[in-house]
């Protein structure tokens, strides 16, 4: 039955994939389409596209839309509880944990191990998200045109009212997204 | 409960460009706005949340979830999380390739795209800043090093979890021994 399957793909999806969203693409694609074939490899890429442009974990997206074309709306509802079962179930568990052994040395100097650890993994993730927008490869360009003047402008802009007026973030990124479509009803440039 | 139901909700409607960038939108509402954590603990939910499989935002507020009403908390913050991407890839499977392929669109998430690279280093800067203030060695080390291994080596970040928990494990007990012999003291964290 497809709901089982579905189900059970997703929940080795969710339980496999350790260490950030992009752990998780090749995992959902062996079982999407290598495995079962629900889709091809032309609409797996889509997906990812779409996953990266719309809000939300690229694991989810990815499962709900494989979900949504499988077995509709039903589906769609499986695959997300699939993909977050065993994380919600492990996570549950360690937070019990941390809430009640936090105050343990042990387990202080632990934590005092990993707070930069995230910081500098936050870090990484930034510094790829601002590759990706300042160059159109995503990497130090060779050429002037494959700078995005317009996206360092609003980087810069976004970055002044953050420190400067302490603005929320979400107003800095609507902002940021108006002002892409603004630019380019006037003058046609821009695009992700 | 609400305040946390619609909190999450806004939270994930806006976690463009991958799992990261709900630190800034948390730190926002949960640790100024609503003061309901502070910077310390953020970190440590983030922590807990990376070494467990699963989408770091899903993992992320349900930890806040439960710190704040157990487990129904847990259970209405990975509601809140699930239910936007839930709801928008339903509605766009219908014509994602119109959607893909409109300029209009891609002229709104390529300024996105610059704003959410803003709201993220800022956050990075603000935690970086913390970190080179502590004057601890061992963290500053831990942060260039960890920076190193995973953007220029793409080392899987499990790995880097575990090896940074031993080493603040070693490096704790080092440190508790050192001050043992001056009597019982606070740790400095």
């Amino acid at each position: 039955m497809i709901y089982w399957q579905l189900l059970w793909s997703m929940i080795q999806i969710g339980l496999l994939s350790i260490g950030g969203g992009y752990v998780a693409i090749p995992l959902i694609q062996e079982q999407i389409v290598t495995l079962h074939g629900w889709l091809s490899l032309t609409e797996f890429t889509d997906i990812i596209t779409i996953a990266e442009m719309t809000p939300g974990p690229i694991a989810l997206n990815a499962a709900t839309f494989v979900g949504m074309r499988m077995a509709g709306i039903p589906g769609a509802l499986i695959a997300t509880l699939g993909c977050i079962l065993a994380p919600c179930i492990i996570v549950l568990l360690l937070a019990k944990l941390y809430y009640k052994y936090r105050n343990l040395n042990a387990i202080q100097y632990i934590l005092s191990g990993l707070r930069p650890a995230v910081v500098a993994m936050i870090a990484s993730a930034g510094v790829s998200i601002v590759m990706l927008a300042f160059f159109t490869k995503g990497v130090l360009p060779h050429t002037l045109h494959d700078v995005r003047f317009l996206s360092i402008g609003i980087f810069a802009l976004g970055l002044f009212a953050l420190k400067r007026w302490k603005v929320s973030p979400l107003l800095v990124m609507g902002g940021s997204g108006l002002i892409g479509l603004v630019v380019y009803l006037v003058i046609g440039v821009g695009g992700y | 409960m609400g305040e946390l139901f619609l909190s999450t909700l806004k939270i994930s409607a806006f976690t463009f460009g991958g799992g990261y960038v709900i630190v800034p939108l948390m730190r926002k509402r949960f640790v100024e706005e609503l003061n309901w954590i502070d910077e310390q603990e953020m970190l440590d939910l983030i922590s807990v949340s990376q070494s467990a499989p699963g989408p770091l935002a899903v993992n992320a507020a349900l930890m806040v979830g439960y710190r704040m009403a157990g487990i129904p908390g847990a259970l209405l913050a990975v509601l809140g999380t699930a239910l936007p991407p839930l709801l928008i890839i339903s509605v766009l499977s219908f014509f994602y390739r119109q959607f893909r392929d409109n300029a209009y669109v891609s002229a709104v998430m390529g300024g996105m795209q610059a704003g959410v690279a803003a709201v993220i280093s800022n956050v990075v800067l603000d935690l970086g800043n913390g970190v080179l203030k502590s004057k601890n060695l061992l963290s500053i080390a831990v942060m260039a090093g960890v920076f190193v291994a995973v953007y220029f080596f793409r080392v899987n970040i499990f790995w880097v979890i575990l090896l940074c928990a031993l080493l603040g494990l070693v490096g704790g007990m080092f440190r508790a021994r050192g001050t043992k012999a001056a009597g019982p003291k606070e740790e400095e964290e």
